[in-house]
């Protein structure tokens, strides 16, 4: 499933582009330059709308007057109107449990892949893969009768469960495992090493930008994810804050938007400023990983 | 080392992972489709066997059904293009000399960290009636006010904007990396050649880019049918289902009207949709579209 084998070239984000070698001058160039500012000014417009918005009094919600005052009223209302800290530990939560999760189950399913042969590999790890194609949240309806059963809805691990045995988890890592050397492993092996061991102390250190890239895209896909949490949870102990947000702008806010638009921001922040300033991690295990 | 012991110790690793795959992943696949079979048990009466009653059903007693799928596919028709035709001329933008470009390139990608629940709040407010900035530019252009969000005919593609916005900086980061992986020696060949920069991009850059845009176009096209997050907190499908989605309508099915066994047999046609896309992908590998 060549969805996450196309992961890309190496190096790529940061270099210089070389598009334009010798021609930086000229009407064509000029075009390129201005084309390419309206469409980011364009781009950016939305966002920095709802910044705009959450940092001003509501009388300026739809007004741009330079002189207009700043304020976190309205975050201090939002935070008044739902709990939002609450919500965010709770994402914390998720997110850390879900991950921890993932790269346990992963790295051993990986390992047995990449290094143990046995019966049926190959058709497993085929099946491994279906899950790249169909994840969880397609399946509503099921899972959800599955997690019942279980006697564990409403629950912050009831949102995680569910994704801790990443099918894209196990062929990221299965794929740099089975990069390491064998000589490693032997000479590991022969200083007294169990298979664990071997693990932990040669195959895990190989592969941390692998797991950092995984982790970065793990966090951010469960940061944001929406519709599972929607359904398996129904209470301020255990709502993520893209559910809670949503319970909140739907309650009727008397559509005040200063509002809303503070709690959207505090639903992003954190991962919006973690992404400011570690970009080029971001980018590149994006890229690394291919998918969400 | 022993090879059965070998084998033991494989198993035994890919075991955890192994077993939360199948209780999420391919027993559900497989219960949808043995419960699509089967009607929905409701107080005292249980699930009687009604054959291919709910896929009859679908086609001929159920116009929301095909609604649906027909929404569906001109989100996909509409938004795949839109995002990727978007992202290659980002690309191509922010791989030129221009200035600031770290700050375009930002500006860009910057939507794709947004959780997609707080991406639709945010237009949520742009879309307001009589209120909105959308609004205001319109009437600032003599235009009428335009309720679209409410309305059957704007409705669907209001949500399609909001897709588009957030996808199409991710799928640029693809692009950037593969255009930045092209060896510079082939635009020096292409000029002393006497071609211009364009004739360059088209004959030269874009064939090359073709594993890429093949890999962007099964992510967006899997993603079309997959995220629904949106829809939630946009319009609920509303109104009149003019923007209601095919995994939308199966948590609708499932969660608001608990009609299970219908969901399953919505499931089942999901799942038909995702396995296509996949198998014509594989296909069209197999015409050897990549050049490596």
């Amino acid at each position: 499933m060549s969805r996450a084998l196309a992961s890309a070239p190496a190096t790529p984000y940061a270099r210089a582009g070389e598009g334009m070698v010798g021609r930086s001058a000229g009407p064509g160039f000029t075009l390129v330059q201005v084309g390419a500012w309206l469409l980011a000014i364009v781009w950016v417009a939305p966002l920095l709308y709802a910044i705009w918005t959450a940092f001003h009094p509501p009388a300026f919600a739809a007004r741009f007057t330079l002189l207009a005052p700043l304020t976190l009223d309205n975050f201090t209302r939002a935070l008044e109107a739902a709990p939002f800290p609450r919500y965010l530990l709770n994402t914390v939560l998720l997110v850390t449990m879900t991950l921890a999760g993932q790269l346990v189950l992963c790295s051993l399913a990986a390992f047995a892949f990449a290094r143990f042969e046995f019966k049926g590999r190959e058709l497993l790890f085929a099946l491994v893969l279906v899950q790249l194609l169909i994840t969880p949240d397609v399946l509503l309806v099921e899972n959800y009768r599955t997690i019942s059963r279980l006697g564990i809805l409403d629950t912050i691990l009831a949102i995680g469960l569910p994704y801790m045995a990443s099918a894209f988890g196990i062929f990221l890592l299965r794929q740099t495992f089975k990069q390491v050397p064998k000589e490693l492993e032997e000479a590991a092996r022969i200083e007294g090493c169990s298979w664990l061991g071997v693990l932990w102390r040669v195959y895990v250190p190989v592969a941390r930008p692998v797991y950092v890239a995984y982790g970065l895209v793990s966090v951010s896909y469960h940061w944001n994810n929406f519709l599972w949490p929607l359904i398996v949870t129904n209470s301020v102990e255990t709502r993520p804050v893209t559910v809670g947000l949503q319970v909140f702008s739907s309650v009727d806010q008397g559509i005040d938007w200063s509002i809303v638009c503070a709690a959207t921001l505090v639903t992003s922040g954190p991962l919006l400023v973690a992404f400011l300033i570690f970009q080029r991690q971001f980018v590149q295990s994006f890229l690394r990983a291919g998918i969400r | 080392m022993d090879r059965r012991i070998q084998a033991v110790y494989g198993w035994l690793l890919a075991l955890p992972a192994c077993v939360l795959l199948a209780a999420f992943t391919h027993w559900p696949a497989v219960a949808s489709l043995i419960d699509s079979f089967w009607s929905t048990p409701r107080g005292r009466r249980p699930a009687q066997f009604v054959g291919f009653e709910h896929y009859r059903r679908m086609l001929a007693d159920d116009p929301i059904f095909l609604q649906v799928v027909w929404n569906n596919f001109l989100y996909a028709l509409v938004t795949v293009p839109a995002a990727i035709g978007l992202a290659l001329l980002m690309a191509l933008l922010v791989n030129e000399r221009i200035r600031a470009r770290g700050l375009v390139r930002l500006a860009y990608f910057t939507p794709t960290v947004l959780p997609m629940v707080a991406a639709a709040n945010i237009w949520l407010f742009f879309y307001t009636p009589g209120y909105g900035l959308l609004n205001q530019i319109l009437s600032a252009f003599g235009l009428p006010d335009t309720n679209f969000l409410g309305s059957r005919d704007t409705a669907l593609w209001s949500v399609m904007v909001v897709t588009i916005w957030k996808e199409a900086g991710f799928f640029m980061i693809f692009y950037l990396a593969a255009l930045q992986a092209i060896p510079p020696v082939l635009e020096e060949a292409a000029r002393l050649e006497g071609a211009s920069h364009l004739v360059y991009l088209r004959r030269v850059a874009l064939p090359l880019l073709m594993p890429t845009t093949l890999f962007v176009l099964v992510n967006a096209l899997i993603g079309a049918f997959r995220v629904v997050d949106h829809v939630v907190a946009m319009t609920q499908g509303g109104p009149d289902n003019a923007s209601a989605l095919l995994l939308f309508y199966i948590y609708e099915t499932a969660f608001r009207f608990w009609d299970t066994g219908y969901a399953s047999a919505l499931t089942v046609v999901l799942l038909l949709v995702l396995g296509g896309i996949s198998i014509a992908q594989v296909r069209l590998l197999d015409r050897r579209i990549h050049y490596r």
